[in-house]
C-alpha cells in the first residue's frame, strides 16, 4: 500500500508499485490536466511537482512517491492564479494548449528554486518542454512576466 | 450517457462565467430548422465541399433571457485559434458582448452546419462571410424586435453593445428582453442582410480577444480527446500489424493478463490496405487504466503476416526514387521547349532533393473514447473531420447516421492526421466488443509507426541558363507515392491536387517549363500533413534558385525575383488542364505574382537581408504560395 498526497489529498494506491505516477493521477483520479506526450520524459507535457522539484510523471514510478507530496497543474494554485498561470493568460501564450500543463508546471518549479532567472536560466529550464506549435517566444516572455511583473 | 459527458463537453470554454452567470436552460432563437445555405460576398470553394457552408442564425446563435449568448463552434480547434474566431466574427456582426458569449463546440452534423473538415488553411476563408450573415441576421432580427415593442421604425433602432437602442430616445432594451420576440422575426434574406461596415468592428482585427479556452488550458481543465472519462470507462492499447497491409495471424494473452490490472485481451478487426481510413486491426489489451494496458502489450506474444510491403525498406526505396527522377515521367506541364532548351543551354544545374516520410506527432497522440450501446454509439474524439468521422462510424458498425454522436473534443494539434478517425473506429469497434466506454489511446510510438505518414520524395530539377546567366529552361521532376494511394489500391501518380501544389504552379517567368511526375508506389499509408505537396515542392524550388544564384555568382534575392519576374497573374499556359487552384476559384484567388515579389520585398526588408552574419553563418531567401496564402522567410 503506497501512501502519498495529492493536491493536498492524502491518498492510497494497493494497485501495481511501477504504474507511471502519470497513469494514476489521469486515470485513477481522474487528474487529467497532467498530460501524455511521449511515456518517455522526452516532451515534458506530464510534468508535475512532487515535493516542490519538477518531475516528469511518466517515468515516475508509483514506489518513487511513497510519502511524498505531488502537485498537479490542477493544485497549482487554488483559484487558477498562480503568477506563471497569470502571466501565460496576460501573453496569450497557448495555441493548442496540449503541453502548456507542463510548460506551466515547469516554470512554476523553476520560479521557486530561482525567483530571478536569467534569460539564459530560463531557456535551459524551458528547453525539455516541447510545444509542437511554436509558442517558445511567448513561453520565454511569460516566466520572465511571472519572475519579475513586466 | 448525454447527461453524464454534456458539462464537461458542451461548457470546455467560460465554465467559470457560466457558474457566474448562472445561465437558464431557456434557450430561444436557436430552433431545429433545415439550414440555410450560405451565400458568400465573394466567390471562395466552400459551396464545394461536402455539404457547404450554412449562414442560419437559428443554428449557430441562441440567446438566454438572461442575456448570454451562445455561439456555436463549428470548426474542429486544434491550435488555430478557429474556435475563437469565428464566433467572435458572429458576437461583432450582432453586436454582443464578447463577455457574455459562451462558444459551444457543435457535434458532427454538417447538414445542420455545413462542412466541418477543418483542414486546408479555409476555415477563416471559407466561414468568415457566412458567420459575418449570421451575426447581421441575428442583429437584425433583435432590432426588428425593439422596434415592434416601442412600435417604431426599425430604422430609428439600432444594436449597440448587446442592447438595441432607440436612438431618438436613447431608451434600451438587452439582447435578453429580446430574445423571445426576435425568435419569432423571419430570418433576414441574405440579400437583404446589412453588414458591419469594417470601421465599426469591436473585435475582427483588432487582436485583443484571448482563446476562449485560455483559462482552461492554464488550469488543467481543458478537455481533449484522451481527458474524456466516462463511468465504467476500460482503458485500451492496441498492438497493429508492424507492416501496413500485414494482419494478424495469432497471439498468445497469457502473460498478457498476468500484468496487474489487465482484463482482457481481444483481437481487433482490421481491413485490407488501402482502406482510407479503416484500422489497421491486431490485438487491444483492456485495462483499468493506460499504464496497464501498455504493460499488456508489452508481454504480449503476437505472430504477424507481414504481407507484400515486408521488404519495404526506405533506403532502396530513395534509390528507386532516385532512378525514376533521372528518367522521363508523365508529363504534367508543358511551356516551350525545355528539352531542347536544355539541350542548347550554356550551362545546365542539376538539383536533386529528397526528403523523406515524415510522421505528423501532434503532441496530443491520437485518442478517443467511445460507448456503443441499444444500436448507437456516441464518441468523444480530437478529430478534424466530425462529419466524415460520423459517416465512417455508421459504414463501420452497419448502422444510421443518425445513430451516431460525434463530440468534438479539443485536439493537442492536427497537422492533417486527425482527419483520419481511424482512431475513433477501433475505439467504437472496441466498445461494442467489452460492452462498455472503451478509451483507445495511441502512445507515442504507435503514432510514429502506424501514422499516415506523409509522401517521401525524390524531386530532380535540371535548371537551363543562357551565356548571360539567365534561366532559359526548367525541368521539374517530382516522384512521390500518392495521397491517393490511400484510397485507391495502385494508384501511382500524384493527383491534380498534390501536382498543384507548388509543382505545375510554378510562378517562374521561365520561356521553357517543363514538369514531369514518373510513378511511384506506395508502401505505407500516405497521408496530407500540414501544407502537404507543399513541402517537397516549395523546398526543391526554392533550394534551386539558391544553387542557381551561388553558380552564378549573383544575390539569391535578386535571383529570386528575376525568376518570379513582373507582377502579373500567372498563367501556367493550355498543358496544365484544370489547374487545382486549392479547391478556390482561380478568379478569386489567381497566382499573383506581384503579391510573391512583394512579400519577397517585405522580408528582406523585416530580415535586414545583406547583412553582415559571423563567420560560418549564411542568410537563405525563400517565397511560396501555399493554400493561396504567400510566404516569405529569411532564416540565418
Amino acid at each position: 500500500m503506497i501512501k502519498l498526497t495529492v493536491n493536498g489529498q492524502a491518498r492510497t494506491w494497493d494497485g501495481d508499485p511501477s504504474l507511471p505516477l502519470l497513469w494514476y493521477l489521469r486515470d485513477e483520479v481522474g487528474l487529467t490536466g497532467t498530460k501524455y506526450g511521449c511515456g518517455k520524459a522526452l516532451c515534458g507535457a506530464c510534468t508535475v511537482h512532487v515535493e516542490g522539484q519538477a518531475a516528469r510523471s511518466c517515468i515516475t514510478a508509483m514506489s518513487d512517491v511513497a510519502g511524498q507530496k505531488v502537485t498537479t497543474i490542477e493544485g497549482l494554485d487554488p483559484h487558477g492564479d498562480h503568477p506563471v498561470q497569470k502571466a501565460w493568460r496576460e501573453i496569450n501564450v497557448p495555441q493548442c494548449g496540449f503541453c502548456q500543463a507542463g510548460q506551466i508546471m515547469q516554470a512554476a518549479a523553476l520560479l521557486t528554486q530561482n525567483p530571478h532567472p536569467t534569460h539564459d536560466q530560463i531557456r535551459e529550464t524551458m528547453s525539455g518542454n516541447i510545444c509542437r506549435c511554436g509558442c517558445y517566444q511567448r513561453i520565454e516572455t511569460a516566466v520572465r512576466v511571472a519572475a519579475t511583473g513586466a | 450517457m448525454q447527461q453524464i459527458i454534456a458539462p464537461r463537453i458542451e461548457n470546455v470554454s467560460r465554465r467559470a462565467m457560466l457558474r457566474g452567470l448562472g445561465i437558464t436552460a431557456g434557450l430561444v432563437l436557436a430552433a431545429p430548422v433545415l439550414s440555410r445555405r450560405g451565400m458568400a460576398a465573394y466567390s471562395t470553394g466552400a459551396d464545394k465541399m461536402p455539404h457547404g457552408t450554412v449562414n442560419d442564425p437559428r443554428v449557430f446563435v441562441s440567446i438566454a433571457p438572461d442575456g448570454i449568448v451562445t455561439i456555436i463552434a463549428s470548426r474542429a480547434e486544434m491550435g488555430t485559434g478557429s474556435r475563437t474566431s469565428l464566433p467572435m466574427v458572429v458576437a461583432d456582426e450582432m453586436e454582443a458582448n464578447w463577455d457574455r458569449v459562451i462558444v459551444k463546440q457543435a457535434p458532427g452534423d454538417e447538414v445542420k452546419y455545413g462542412n466541418q473538415d477543418t483542414d486546408g488553411s479555409r476555415s477563416i476563408r471559407h466561414f468568415l462571410i457566412p458567420m459575418r450573415q449570421v451575426g447581421a441576421a441575428a442583429r437584425m432580427m433583435l432590432e426588428a424586435a425593439a422596434a415592434k415593442r416601442w412600435n417604431v421604425s426599425i430604422t430609428e433602432v439600432k444594436a449597440v453593445n448587446h442592447e438595441i437602442v432607440h436612438t431618438a430616445t436613447g431608451r434600451k432594451l438587452g439582447f435578453g428582453e429580446l430574445a423571445n420576440d426576435a425568435a419569432n422575426e423571419p430570418v433576414v434574406e441574405a440579400a437583404k442582410l446589412q453588414l458591419k461596415d469594417p470601421k465599426d468592428f469591436r473585435y475582427i482585427g483588432k487582436g485583443k480577444v484571448s482563446i476562449v479556452d485560455l483559462r482552461d488550458i492554464t488550469t488543467g481543465n481543458a478537455m481533449y480527446g484522451a481527458d474524456i472519462r466516462l463511468p465504467g470507462m476500460k482503458y485500451a492499447v492496441i498492438a497493429r500489424p508492424p507492416v501496413v497491409g500485414g494482419k494478424l495471424v495469432s497471439f498468445d494473452p497469457k502473460d498478457a493478463m498476468k500484468v496487474p490490472g489487465v482484463e482482457k485481451v481481444i483481437e481487433v478487426q482490421g481491413w485490407p490496405w488501402p482502406s482510407k481510413f479503416q484500422p489497421l486491426g491486431g490485438v487491444a489489451v483492456i485495462a483499468r487504466n493506460t499504464g496497464a494496458a501498455i504493460l499488456g502489450r508489452d508481454a504480449l506474444k503476437v505472430v504477424w503476416d507481414d504481407g507484400a510491403n515486408a521488404k519495404y525498406d526506405s533506403v532502396s526505396y530513395r534509390a528507386e526514387l532516385e532512378n525514376a527522377a533521372r528518367n522521363p515521367g508523365e508529363v504534367v506541364r508543358n511551356n516551350g521547349d525545355a528539352e531542347a532548351a536544355l539541350k542548347s543551354a550554356d550551362k545546365v544545374v542539376v538539383g536533386e532533393y529528397y526528403l523523406p516520410h515524415f510522421a505528423h506527432v501532434s503532441m496530443e497522440p491520437p485518442a478517443a473514447v467511445a460507448h456503443v450501446a441499444d444500436g448507437k454509439v456516441e464518441v468523444w474524439a480530437p478529430v478534424q473531420s466530425p462529419g466524415g468521422t460520423r459517416e465512417d462510424l455508421a459504414k463501420t458498425l452497419g448502422i444510421s447516421d443518425k445513430d451516431v454522436t460525434v463530440n468534438v473534443t479539443l485536439l493537442g494539434g492536427g497537422f492533417g492526421r486527425k482527419s483520419k478517425c481511424d482512431f475513433v473506429l477501433e475505439a467504437a469497434l472496441l466498445s461494442k466488443a467489452v460492452g462498455a466506454p472503451v478509451k483507445v489511446q495511441w502512445t507515442r510510438e504507435d503514432d510514429i509507426r502506424h501514422d499516415f505518414l506523409h509522401t517521401v520524395s525524390v524531386e530532380r530539377i535540371e535548371a537551363g541558363l543562357d551565356k548571360g546567366g539567365k534561366v532559359v529552361a526548367w525541368r521539374h521532376r517530382s516522384v512521390a507515392p500518392t495521397i491517393m494511394s490511400t484510397f485507391v489500391a495502385g494508384a501511382k501518380h500524384e493527383a491534380p491536387f498534390e501536382l498543384g501544389m507548388g509543382l505545375v504552379d510554378l510562378p517562374f517567368d521561365i520561356p521553357n517549363i517543363r514538369c514531369e511526375n514518373p510513378e511511384a508506389a506506395a508502401h505505407t499509408r500516405i497521408g496530407w500533413f500540414r501544407s502537404v505537396s507543399n513541402i517537397p515542392h516549395a523546398f526543391a524550388v526554392q533550394t534551386m534558385v539558391g544553387e542557381l544564384a551561388h553558380e552564378t555568382g549573383r544575390d539569391p534575392k535578386e535571383m529570386l525575383l528575376e525568376l518570379i519576374g513582373p507582377a502579373r497573374l500567372v498563367d501556367v499556359g493550355p498543358s496544365v488542364k484544370d489547374l487545382w487552384d486549392y479547391g478556390e476559384p482561380l478568379s478569386s484567388y489567381p497566382i499573383d505574382a506581384g503579391r510573391l515579389r512583394g512579400v519577397v520585398e517585405l522580408v528582406a526588408d523585416k530580415g535586414e537581408w545583406g547583412r553582415q552574419v559571423p563567420k560560418g553563418h549564411g542568410l537563405g531567401i525563400a517565397v511560396h504560395r501555399s493554400f493561396v496564402s504567400y510566404i516569405a522567410t529569411i532564416v540565418e
